[in-house]
């Protein structure tokens, strides 16, 4: 009778530990779907190795967690109070088992931190022949100088496959920080300090980012993206990037909105090659190449655009670009004007 | 002293009072009662527990779809910043000191603590900086840097309003909280024991308070040095966190984490010492390895000095630091697992009574251990680079601090509550409130998991649809209402208590010497102090062990008044208590006006403040800390010796 009801007790428990095993990993592989900043869709060589890592770490804690919890709910189960007259025997401890479940524990810690140390040294470790990119955190944008390539942009990282990117992270205000997940972990933006991020991408594509340190009102507005090209498409953008935008054709809607650049205050804190030199929001040099704008948050075209210049602070709480009172034609005159820089 | 016909209640007077407390609001007012003021600190913590998770509800209500807009950007960062402050520093540690205030007198056998006045005056501190927190939301605007306030965002260039400068003083004055109760507990801890009972017969709650006291008492120091920092930078210009003049954005961070990881220590230890009471009364045995479990957790208490950095894996530590880091935090990992096995081995073999303080017990160890294994994937650096600061964390603490600390509080709550207000909670609500709390915990925080490793980050009052994170945040929040329920449940369960039979002394059958007292102790607690042989006095009072090893009551049954602490009138006349003060309520809310005058930068409502505490203090030092009484009657009480099974 007790033998048989501890079989079906074994049989039970087996088929609860399976069904938890699979079902925790059909759940894990069911949110990858339509996840853009899914940490387990590794994209490069220095995600996937986390990738691993993360999973070994993870098969490691299932065993414990399966084996924890199954004999927290099998204890309170068979040993229940059935209302026998006799109390258990008052067992006070067991230094061998006690020993034995602190050195196995620490022994299964200890090999899981060979891998770990070896990681972060191989991950530390600076690559050959980079592409030198300076990422800036600002409220609530990312600004990027291509320093070897003469090349300002916003928001919207673009880098070659293949290559080595070497993202040197720094901020203009408070702490923000920098990842796009697929792609590479994530590192602080400091003020007054300079990091480092390897980057590379493998296939050509959009993957996205997000800033991840509360860095105030708009924090949640701060997105970022990488365009991963082809070599040739990516020379083709910074030859585009490095070419200065043709004036608008003089009395069109475009030239309106040139004048209202200049003179509604938008140039104090644009860059616009050959026409502005504002430092205070992202350069608007090619602005319309870009496929989002205001952090990443709205897609590029003249619908976002027109809610944006009516309001920016009501799309985005706490921009610094202020309200500037526009007009519902010197609104268009100016979408026009920004369409021509591509 | 001559006059000891007089009794004690017929001294009153402004420097004279009664031993007696006062009946009413003011004596819950003037109270220095460890147990009243217990329960000041249980009630008042658990309104702000109701009120912070109301403000997880909005939370949730915000996020549980994609563009949500129940609340403003500005809002949002408030209520998440209240949420975070107000379950740290309002809730968990407050429900902690009320329940060590409440119990550990009792466990050690004395009649209140080593200073009843500072305890009050930390109580009312306590509650002085909470109210002092919230008034923000009326001036202005509550705090909306994050619980951790990091600078340069929280300095006065990036957060002009008057709403982090709440923050900064309120923590200060919660500061001050802490530290007395600190000092005061582990004075009594160490200087008031009965007779007998030696450190390693002393229940293993108050070993956990013990450790998280002296936590508290070196962590609180360095959050007060970054406070004070800040205040400077805030108030005049210090530039302590001011780039542009060379300072450094992670001296914040490095201050804020030596206090903050030990912080999560001073959270989780004591409601580890309530699992590790109920574990042992429910099953009917001793707690395994107790040797263990008291080494494990002074290791937890040391070792949690030396992991802070693992909060800054993503700010540029150099790769050796990241190491050392990487396997001090796996270190941590070890103690905290003996535990977890040392409490699983008390269960084994036990004859285990399911009661709702058993489940809620159990409920801490299934859920603490995810925590745990969570937190170790956080000391893989280069995996945390790809964890910190998104949801996964915030599942991470969840399940250390929700799924650890409150179930471990809810444990004390049922299991003490009979003792404190004589009454039983009703069982079966409580295994309701158990399953709906279970049940809406991992509803909510589980989902965490997979979002935060979805890249969703943390502290974003919006996200865009298409990121793949609808459904599981939708589930979330349907868990989170689930939680809210699970703790209406309990506030029924309250309320109805009152009609409920009174209980016994000792419900449970339990094994501590508060339970060898009547529920709810009289205001002296012991009239014969205990004389303690063994480690779970009151048990080996009642139960020997035959020669298997089980336990067998004592034949023939002792006399009852050889088990617990039976007394008559005259005995209890005698006894001599420290008398009720109100100084130390205004000494407190001097302190909130120093700071309202700080804030505001007027300066002669600063010099009240100052002047009034001071004032406070001094009266306060000039009162008899008694009223008089005769050494010869406390002589004549003290205990006889009571025989005891070894």
């Amino acid at each position: 009778m007790a033998v048989r009801r501890r079989t079906g007790a074994g049989r039970k428990a087996r088929r609860a530990w399976l069904t938890v095993v699979v079902g925790l990993s059909m759940l894990l592989a069911a949110c990858a779907k339509n996840a853009p900043q899914d940490t387990l869709k590794p994209a490069s060589p220095d995600t996937r190795s986390i990738d691993g890592l993360f999973w070994l770490t993870f098969w490691v804690a299932v065993v414990v967690f399966v084996l924890v919890e199954g004999l927290l709910v099998f204890a309170v189960i068979r040993h229940r109070d059935k209302g026998e007259s006799e109390e258990p025997v008052q067992t006070h401890g067991n230094a061998r088992l006690e020993l034995g479940w602190t050195i196995a524990p620490a022994l299964v810690l200890f090999l899981l931190a060979f891998p770990t140390v070896g990681t972060i040294w191989r991950l530390a470790r600076s690559r050959p022949n980079p592409i030198n990119v300076t990422v800036i955190g600002h409220q609530f944008w990312w600004e990027y100088r291509y320093t070897d390539l003469g090349v300002v942009t916003a928001n919207e990282l673009h880098l070659p496959i293949n290559r080595n990117v070497r993202l040197t992270i720094k901020s203009g205000d408070v702490i923000h920080s920098f990842w796009v997940p697929r792609l590479f972990g994530k590192h602080d933006a400091e003020p007054g300090r300079v990091a480092h991020i390897n980057a590379r991408a493998e296939r050509p594509g959009v993957y996205f980012g997000e800033c991840v340190e509360f860095c105030g009102l708009s924090h949640a507005n701060m997105r970022n993206r990488a365009i991963a090209q082809t070599a040739d498409d990516f020379a083709a953008w910074v030859a585009g990037q490095r070419q200065l935008p043709a004036a608008p054709a003089a009395g069109s809607d475009a030239d309106g909105g040139f004048n209202l650049f200049r003179t509604k205050g938008c140039s104090g804190c644009h860059t616009i090659e050959g026409v502005s030199k504002g430092m205070i929001g992202p350069n608007l040099t090619h602005v319309f190449a870009r496929t989002s704008f205001a952090g990443s948050t709205l897609d590029m075209n003249p619908d976002n655009l027109r809610r944006w210049l009516s309001d920016p602070p009501k799309v985005k709480p706490g921009s610094k670009m202020p309200n500037l009172g526009l007009s519902e034609s010197e609104i268009s005159q100016l979408i026009a004007y920004l369409e021509t820089l591509t | 002293m001559s006059d000891v016909a007089i009794p004690l209640n017929g001294q009153r007077g402004l420097l004279h009072r009664p031993a007696k407390a006062a009946p009413g609001l003011w004596g819950w007012l003037t109270t220095v009662d460890h147990k009243k003021i217990g329960l000041l600190y249980l009630g008042t913590a658990f309104i702000f527990f109701v009120i912070g998770g109301i403000e997880a509800l909005i939370i949730r209500a915000q996020l549980g779809g994609p563009n949500g807009h129940v609340v403003s950007a500005n809002t949002y960062n408030q209520i998440f910043t209240m949420h975070g402050t107000t379950m740290i520093f309002l809730v968990v540690m407050p429900l902690s000191a009320g329940f060590a205030n409440y119990v550990v007198p009792l466990m050690i056998g004395a009649r209140d603590v080593a200073f009843p006045r500072l305890n009050a005056f930390g109580y009312w501190t306590f509650a002085v900086g909470g109210l002092f927190m919230y008034s923000s939301f009326l001036l202005g605007g509550a705090p909306n840097g994050g619980w951790f306030g990091y600078a340069p965002q929280t300095v006065k260039a990036y957060s002009p309003g008057h709403n982090i400068d709440f923050w900064v003083f309120g923590l200060q004055i919660l500061g001050i909280a802490s530290l007395t109760g600190a000092v005061n507990l582990i004075v009594t801890i160490i200087n008031m024991r009965a007779p007998g009972m030696s450190f390693l017969r002393m229940p293993i709650f108050v070993w956990m308070t013990l450790v998280a006291q002296f936590l508290l008492l070196f962590a609180m120091p360095v959050i007060t040095v970054a406070l004070f920092l800040l205040m400077f930078d805030r108030l005049f210009g210090a530039n302590f966190f001011e780039i542009q003049a060379g300072a450094d954005p992670l001296l914040w961070q490095h201050l804020f984490w030596i206090f903050g990881h030990p912080e999560v220590y001073i959270l989780i230890l004591p409601a580890m010492g309530i699992v590790s009471e109920v574990l042992p009364v429910f099953s009917r045995r001793p707690l395994f390895g107790y040797s263990v479990m008291v080494i494990s957790g002074v290791a937890i208490g040391f070792m949690g000095w030396g992991v802070w950095a693992h909060h800054m894996f993503a700010t540029g530590l150099g790769p050796l630091a990241k190491s050392a880091f990487a396997v001090s935090t796996m270190l941590i990992a070890v103690p905290t697992g003996v535990k977890i096995f040392n409490w699983l081995a008390t269960l084994m073999g036990g004859k285990i009574r399911v009661t709702t303080p058993l489940l809620m017990a159990c409920g801490f160890v299934g859920m603490f251990t995810i925590g745990g294994l969570s937190g170790v994937t956080h000391a893989i650096v280069p995996a945390d680079t790809q964890q910190t600061d998104t949801y996964y964390i915030v599942a991470h603490f969840h399940y250390v601090l929700f799924g650890g600390s409150i179930f471990g509080l809810f444990a004390g709550a049922y299991y003490w509550y009979p003792k404190m207000f004589g009454h039983m909670l009703s069982d079966a609500l409580g295994k309701l409130q158990f399953a709906l709390m279970l049940i809406g915990f991992n509803m909510t925080f589980g989902p965490f998991h997979i979002l935060g490793l979805q890249g969703m980050p943390r502290r974003i009052y919006t996200y865009p649809a298409h990121r793949g994170w609808d459904f599981w945040n939708f589930v979330a929040t349907i868990g989170s209402f689930i939680i809210a329920l699970s703790v209406l449940v309990f506030i029924i369960n309250v309320i109805r208590s009152r009609k409920t039979a009174a209980a016994s002394a000792d419900p449970w059958d339990a094994r501590t010497l508060e339970w060898s007292i009547s529920s709810p102790p009289p205001e002296f607690n012991f009239a014969h102090v205990p004389v303690v042989t063994a480690r779970d006095d009151l048990w080996h009072r009642k139960y020997t062990e035959d020669e298997g090893g089980r336990a067998v009551p004592i034949q023939p049954p002792p006399p009852s008044n050889q088990v617990y602490d039976e007394f008559d009138e005259e005995t209890a006349a005698g006894i001599h208590l420290p008398s009720p003060s109100f100084f130390p309520l205004l000494a407190s809310l001097g302190l909130a006006v120093l700071a309202y005058g700080l804030i505001y930068k007027a300066w002669p409502v600063v010099g009240l403040g100052a002047l009034w505490i001071i004032g406070a203090i001094y009266a306060w030092a000039l009162e008899p800390a008694t009223a008089e009484v005769h050494d010869e009657i406390v002589q004549e009480l003290e205990p006889e010796p009571v025989e005891v099974a070894p």
